[in-house]
């Protein structure tokens, strides 16, 4: 709108459309590829890349590569594995956060203020920075098991849940949208005999749909999809691995790109489906993080 | 009465305040703090992933290993008359570098130092020496990286703001379409397009052949030292520009329309507008664009750990990648340590700098 010139004429217009549609080609083409690819035998799949037939449906077109990638590694384990780790983390740092930045927006408590420039101030520390000693700090600390209490988290959920838990960012959105509510809500159910707790979840939570799906879709994103070097440091068996580092399986030094186009569809697709539901929701939390940055 | 039952609450409310902030405080005290706190402190030491032996304090040995630097200056060789001896009549004779580097007892600063590069001056010939050539090389790749990242995606990232914040009919599935990749997982989009890299078969060979009607002869984009790093860098630009489009679009949505109507009545042009209110009003998004970008660019490593290894011959080593090599991989947790924090001091003084920079101008 800002540069939409007066009396537009029809070919301006098909210019800017043309325009639009080759970057739009650009960035969904190599997406499209990836899926027509999973279909296709390896020898076809090669001899196509050289033409325009890489991105059509055509030729022996089958699920083989599927079937291949479910027997060259527990596809289904991985999957689980992810589903759970990110279901987890996403409620337990929701839960957490919220109750944080309740106290943080509402609450009048000594060391508030300080506690919170200090939360804020753990964003500009980037997690590939504390990874070395977090996984020397994890590999000492104690866990209560059926067999007592062992020394060392690798290799379990635990080590991939719980130091994600505790987020600055979450913490930093929900304070965000606690501040712009009314206050007269809280006066009203501390007048009606409410106590904290009560008015956080009975008063506050019911109310803050937008920002919890906000929070949500960003640690979603974190979780399952940017989630990489800690996973690949803290499981050295495939029992706990997540979906991506599950992908070693598929990039070693001969590479069946049929299954591995297999692979990647199977744990891409389902995300990209969600997200086309999902697009505004999922526009609108990348856009949250930035405005008031 | 009122005055006691008031102070009765003022303290319940302080108590459960800190009840509610504990479990975030403590976890983030616990996850984050204490290994940022445990990294700096194992950085002086010789800490090892597993170890028999107690670690040891060894100062700011850990730093020196990694950036120590020397510049050695060789004079050629000259015969008894002070004649310039030259090989085969080609150029002139210099001693090895190795005669300076190993045991010798004139230099103990140059000692285990490796040639990184040389170049000649005059009739002399310098060389520099790292005593970590690798993780030079790393970090130099990595300050590259970012330095052409984040001109070149935050750029692109307000082209495309700018494009689709057009009013079209169907101008959100545009905007959906090039926000998808954000979506998708580094590590899918690296293996993804390390075939669309490939020397034979790769689909990015095959077009620019298509598209220059076979003059293009194919490369291995990844396999050769001059194209690795960029090949890593495009496809990093192509997954993340959505991501700040969406962050400026965020910040052009702001821009109050009256300003651009008052321009329309002034008669300014798109560029004038552009110039004069939509970039001055972006300053702040501006900042926080480029401190994203930043940040992501320094912790480069899934793409390379997919798609090179640090290869071909290190063209593609990253800090965080080389972070990872030594305290992991060879389970040296102090040099791992000792690289996070100079990782951690680039990052905030880079965004520190970044914030200066567009304070200033205001």
């Amino acid at each position: 709108m800002a540069f939409a010139g007066k009396g537009r004429s029809v070919s301006a217009l098909i210019v800017r459309y043309g325009v639009l549609t080759v970057i739009a080609a650009i960035f969904i083409f190599p997406l499209v590829f990836m899926v027509v690819s999973s279909l296709k035998p390896d020898g076809q799949l090669l001899r196509d890349a050289s033409s325009i037939r890489a991105f059509l449906p055509i030729g022996e077109i089958s699920f083989d590569n599927y079937f291949a990638a479910f027997e060259r590694a527990p596809i289904g384990l991985f999957v689980f594995n992810s589903v759970t780790i990110t279901g987890l983390t996403v409620a337990a740092s929701i839960l957490v956060g919220s109750l944080a930045a309740f106290a943080f927006t509402y609450m009048d408590w000594s060391g508030r203020d300080f506690l919170f420039s200090m939360v804020l101030a753990t964003l500009i520390i980037p997690f590939e920075t504390i990874a070395i000693p977090l996984l020397l700090e994890v590999n000492n600390l104690p866990w209560i098991t059926s067999e007592g209490l062992v020394t060392g988290w690798l290799n379990s959920y635990h080590v991939q849940i719980i130091p994600w838990i505790g987020d600055g960012l979450t913490i930093f959105l929900f304070v965000q949208y606690f501040k712009d509510l009314p206050s007269e809500l809280i006066d009203a159910a501390k007048i009606d005999g409410a106590n904290w707790l009560q008015i956080y979840w009975l008063v506050i939570m019911p109310i803050s749909g937008p920002v919890i799906a906000t929070a949500a879709i960003l640690k979603f994103l974190i979780m399952y999809s940017q989630q990489y070097l800690w996973p690949l440091l803290v499981t050295q068996s495939e029992e706990y691995r997540p979906v991506m580092v599950g992908l070693q399986y598929f990039f070693q030094l001969n590479v069946a790109w049929g299954e591995v186009m297999a692979y990647l569809s199977i744990i891409t697709v389902p995300v990209l489906i969600f997200y086309l539901f999902l697009q505004r929701a999922f526009i609108a939390s990348i856009a949250s993080t930035g405005l008031k940055g | 009465m009122t005055g006691s039952r008031q102070y009765r609450l003022a303290r319940r409310e302080r108590l459960a305040g800190w009840l509610m902030a504990a479990p975030a405080l403590l976890l983030i005290t616990v996850f984050l703090v204490t290994p940022f706190v445990l990294g700096l402190g194992l950085s002086f030491t010789n800490q090892r992933l597993v170890s028999p032996n107690p670690a040891a304090y060894v100062g700011l040995e850990n730093y020196r290993n990694l950036v120590g630097l020397g510049v050695l200056v060789l004079e050629p060789e000259r015969d008894g008359n002070g004649q310039l001896l030259l090989r085969d009549g080609k150029g002139p004779i210099y001693p090895s570098v190795r005669s300076f580097t190993r045991n010798n007892p004139d230099y103990p600063q140059y000692r285990g130092m490796r040639e990184f590069t040389s170049f000649s001056l005059g009739q002399d010939r310098i060389v520099i020496l790292a005593r970590d050539v690798v993780f030079l090389k790393a970090v130099l790749n990595t300050v590259l990286f970012v330095l052409v990242v984040a001109p070149l995606q935050g750029g692109l990232a307000l082209g495309l703001a700018l494009l689709v914040n057009q009013r079209l009919p169907g101008i959100n599935i545009f905007r959906a379409i090039y926000f998808m990749p954000v979506v998708l997982s580094i590590v899918v989009v690296a293996l993804l397009w390390r075939f669309i890299y490939a020397g034979e078969n790769g689909l990015l060979n095959a077009l620019l052949s298509f598209l220059t009607f076979g003059l293009f002869q194919p490369i291995d984009w990844l396999g050769r030292t001059d194209t690795a790093l960029w090949a890593i860098l495009v496809m990093s630009v192509w997954q993340g520009v959505g991501f700040h489009m969406v962050i400026w679009l965020s910040g052009l949505q702001t821009i109050p329309l009256s300003l651009y109507e008052a321009a329309d009545i002034e008669g300014a042009s798109n560029w004038q507008k552009f110039r004069f209110i939509t970039w001055p009003l972006l300053r702040n998004t501006a900042v926080l664009v480029l401190i994203v970008i930043t940040m992501h660019g320094f912790a480069l490593f899934a793409q390379i750990d997919v798609m090179t290894g640090g290869g071909p011959l290190d063209s593609t080593q990253s800090i965080v990648f080389q972070a990872v090599q030594r305290g992991y991989v060879r389970q040296d947790i102090a040099t791992g340590s000792a690289i996070s924090v100079i990782l951690f001091v680039m990052v905030l003084s880079i965004s520190l700098f970044q914030r200066y920079l567009t304070r200033e101008r205001r």
